[in-house]
């Protein structure tokens, strides 16, 4: 079996002298669509942040395609969650996604024509091109974060990192969404934070739940009602979690 | 961009057949000359200024760059020789503290500024003598460049074209989404500084024109009036080249006629256009909200 793409042991993060993380363990592997499940303020983002070489471990390792996180920048495409940006600013859809483009070019190369047919390819995959040419500000949220999810597509990223991409879309495009991930899945690798609990089981490979402490689910496993609230601390929805079609089952990484 | 530098251009022999008296003279043409060359910093520079909200940075660079005037008038050096160095010094300085060290950044920049301008008063108290021009270094007196000055402040802006030209996505990258820029490998501390630098030059450029003090304000209101107009960073540029030139030209011209400060009255017609545009807009916005 190859080298898994994401390894986390013991992972540890303090920010501002509070434990966010407290010893993570978790691979994944290629070909993976992980769903990272949590309340509010469980650490999925600074989890996703670790792998992205953004914040660092208090303690315990991180290696991303077996090398330090933030050193290969060009196979990892992400979507973040925040969608604060300045809104006045002059630039336009296609500019933003065309940022996409970044990691796979050097210093002081320009964008070229391939640059810019990938990121147009990318607006039509998530039903922008018309927009194309829209200034940022004049875009709805659904549609920022649309805009953002192309730009990670328009990378052709290996490993796509998802924080919360279908939170402000309306169901057409959430179920877009998820068909296009269930295309991407395919020849991608995928992390997803989400708080679709109702309707990821069926698209997704592996489920994590993460409170702090990571919660792993199997194929095959179903995630109980009771697993479930003592997460969230409410009822939710139970994630039924059917094993896809052919996958391999990976080794046990429970760490209830 | 190109097109509005070439329109600039071509303005001015407009002026010249509808202000001939004025134009008659050597420094008469010098200020005219200055005016547009620093537009041309000030409206591109002065658009990073706007978006990434550098104002007061800008502002830090510019006070501690009377540090290096003092120095000049004490080693008894044109004042150029000094200000470059400083203000550069400036901006790497206010940029590795705010940025590296974990000190707020308008900790830093306030700490530039005073420290900047006291190095200026002490040297300046212990050079012998009066000294000259000291107040046309504080608020600008572009009535008396000279052809040397006028060299350079080309120069400045022709390496200042060269490195936005150069680092045209990473500057978008990081001025829109910094997290983005560092995740896809940018060297973001570096850009960064790269940019503090470039308005350090155009600080220099400007002190010519409108003088330390006022510095801010050219570099962010024709950018800032030309943000509401503009579809991309570089059509922004433009207009902003456009708007600092022809309220350098206006104001020029009118502390000609009314013999008045020139930098003052360059600043004054700007900040009366800037608020006229905001009155209109702020109009409009209450016309679509009833
Ligand atoms: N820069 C920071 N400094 C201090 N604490 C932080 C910082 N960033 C995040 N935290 C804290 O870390 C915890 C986890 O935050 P994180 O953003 O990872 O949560 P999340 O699981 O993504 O939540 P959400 O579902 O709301 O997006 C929170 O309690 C938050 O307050
Ligand atoms: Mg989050």
């Amino acid at each position: 079996m190859t080298e898994p793409l994401i390894v986390c042991d013991r992972l540890c993060v303090d920010l501002g002298g509070a434990k966010v993380l407290d010893g993570l363990s978790l691979s994944v592997h290629e070909g993976d669509f992980l769903a990272v499940l949590g309340p509010n303020g469980g650490g999925k983002t600074t989890l996703l942040k670790v792998v992205l070489g953004l914040v660092r471990p208090t303690s315990g390792s991180v290696t991303v395609f077996g090398k330090e996180p933030g050193c290969a920048a060009g196979r990892i495409g992400y979507v973040p969650q925040r969608l604060d940006f300045d809104r006045s600013f002059p630039i336009s859809a296609m500019e933003v996604v065309l940022m996409g483009r970044l990691s796979r070019k050097k210093l002081f190369q320009r964008y070229g024509r391939q640059d810019r047919q990938k990121a147009l390819e990318a607006l039509e995959t998530t039903g922008l091109a018309s927009l194309a040419q829209r200034r940022i500000g004049a875009l709805s949220g659904g549609e920022l974060q649309r805009a953002l999810i192309a730009r990670a597509l328009a990378g052709e990223p290996e490993l796509l990192l998802l924080d919360e991409p279908t939170a402000s879309v309306d169901p057409d495009m959430k179920t877009t969404i998820y068909d296009l991930l269930d295309q991407l899945k395919k020849s991608h690798t995928i992390v997803l934070v989400t708080h679709d609990t109702g309707t990821i089981a069926r698209h997704v490979s592996r489920i994590a739940c993460l409170n702090c402490t990571l919660d792993m689910h199997e194929p095959g496993s179903t995630l109980g009602r009771s697993a479930l609230d003592s997460l969230y601390g409410y009822p939710v929805d139970v994630v039924e979690h059917r094993a896809p079609r052919s996958h391999e089952t990976y080794p046990d990484h429970r760490h209830a | 961009m190109w097109s509005s530098i070439a329109l600039l251009a071509a303005t001015k022999p407009i002026r010249i057949t509808a202000m001939p008296d004025i134009l008659h003279f050597e420094f008469m043409r010098n200020a005219f000359l200055a005016a547009i060359l620093s537009s041309v910093a000030c409206g591109i520079i002065g658009a990073y200024v706007v978006v990434r909200r550098l104002g007061f940075i800008s502002g830090g660079i510019a006070h501690t760059a009377f540090g290096g005037i003092g120095l000049s008038y004490y080693l008894g050096l044109n004042p150029l020789a000094g200000i470059i160095p400083f203000s550069l010094a400036a901006a790497i300085g206010i940029g590795l503290l705010s940025r590296k060290a974990r000190i707020a950044e308008d900790t830093a920049i306030g700490a530039f500024w005073a420290a900047g301008m006291s190095v200026g008063v002490i040297l300046i108290g212990l050079t012998p003598g009066y000294a000259p021009n000291l107040f046309s270094y504080l608020f600008g007196n572009i009535l008396t460049v000279p052809n040397s000055d006028l060299q350079l402040i080309l120069l400045l802006d022709l390496l200042i074209i060269a490195v936005v030209w150069l680092f045209d996505k990473e500057f978008v990258a990081i001025s829109f989404d910094e997290e983005y820029a560092r995740i896809s490998g940018l060297k973001t501390l570096a850009l960064d500084l790269v940019m503090l630098c470039l308005i350090a030059l155009t600080v220099v450029i400007m002190v010519r024109i409108v003088g330390i003090v006022m510095v801010i304000a050219l570099l962010t209101i024709p950018a800032a009036i030309a943000r509401s107009f503009s579809q991309s960073l570089y059509r922004m540029m433009a207009t902003g080249i456009l708007l600092a030139g022809l309220f350098s030209i206006a104001g020029l011209w009118l502390s000609w006629i009314f013999n008045l400060a020139s930098g003052a009255t360059i600043i004054l017609v700007a900040a009366l256009v800037f608020l006229v545009n905001a009155l209109l807009r702020a109009g409009k916005a209450r016309q679509t909200a009833c």
